[in-house]
């Protein structure tokens, strides 16, 4: 169960826009469906080319931090994506099988000392582009939510 | 690395090295690692690099594509080069002022205007 006022299992969805994927680590296909999935859900629910390009880079980011950061890499370890669409907007949880991070410990990534780092930069853009991003204790679950400016 | 094999269009004139896309979407990490390292290889190879990136037709990239680019633009720098950006897409274009790289690079409207600013 999850800490946050987030329900990301779709309660309250349209029928078909809800549900939860297992994706694991390099299987492009298994996720390129799943993104197809959201993007169709998303614009049966009238969401615009500008609300998809930002769901998207969130829950991508949130998807790749799961993998590389969360698992480590490790292909045996997988990450589970919750969603629920509706006119009202998405919510979505990413769930890695991790051990979790301090979202407090990562350094500002826009400030001028750290501008050359290469990483590090996947949570601040989930943050700008969802209405609320919460990171659940210990830190391999994430949970977002968008809401829509109707 | 081939260049082509990674994704990239890569054409040189006047000693400018102009790296375009073939992809639309910059997103996946097996493939942002192919092309971290053929740019690399790519700047290895030249003295004092001289580097035009093209985003035109790009739609999507990633926390991570903006890490290899950043891995990208220190290269050069260690080289004392030159590197540029241009035809970024409005969208794209805020990701890197949201993440305030648009100050780590220099950034152009179009190719065109970026070629003439190369010393």
């Amino acid at each position: 169960m999850s800490q946050s006022g987030i329900n990301p299992s779709g309660d309250g969805a349209d029928a078909g826009r809800s549900g939860e994927v297992v994706l694991r680590h390099g299987d492009t296909p298994a996720l390129k469906g799943f993104e197809a999935t959201i993007f169709e859900g998303l614009k049966a629910a009238g969401f615009d080319e500008g609300e998809i390009f930002a769901i998207r880079l969130a829950m991508e980011e949130a998807i790749a931090n799961g993998f590389r950061h969360g698992n480590e890499g490790d292909p045996a370890k997988s990450v589970t994506v919750t969603y629920g669409i509706d006119g009202t907007g998405m919510t979505l949880a990413v769930e890695d099988q991790g051990t979790g991070f301090d979202p407090t410990a990562v350094p500002d990534p826009t400030e001028d000392a750290n501008l050359e780092i290469p990483s590090g930069r996947g949570l601040m853009l989930m943050r700008a582009y969802m209405t609320e991003v919460l990171v659940i204790p210990p830190g391999n679950r994430i949970e977002m939510r968008f809401d829509r400016q109707v | 690395m081939n260049p082509e094999s990674a994704g990239l269009r890569v054409n040189e004139m006047n000693g400018i090295t102009r790296v375009g896309f073939i992809e639309q979407n910059i997103l996946d990490e097996a493939n942002i690692q192919q092309i971290g390292d053929a740019l690399g290889e790519l700047i290895d190879g030249l003295d004092a690099p001289r580097i035009l990136i093209s985003f035109a037709d790009v739609a999507h990239l990633s926390s991570a594509a903006l890490g290899a680019l950043i891995t990208v633009n220190n290269r050069v720098g260690s080289k004392k080069g030159e590197l540029r950006l241009a035809d970024i897409d409005p969208k794209i274009l805020e990701i890197f002022k949201i993440t305030r790289l648009d100050r780590l690079f220099e950034i152009h409207g179009t190719s065109a205007e970026a070629l003439v600013t190369f010393s």
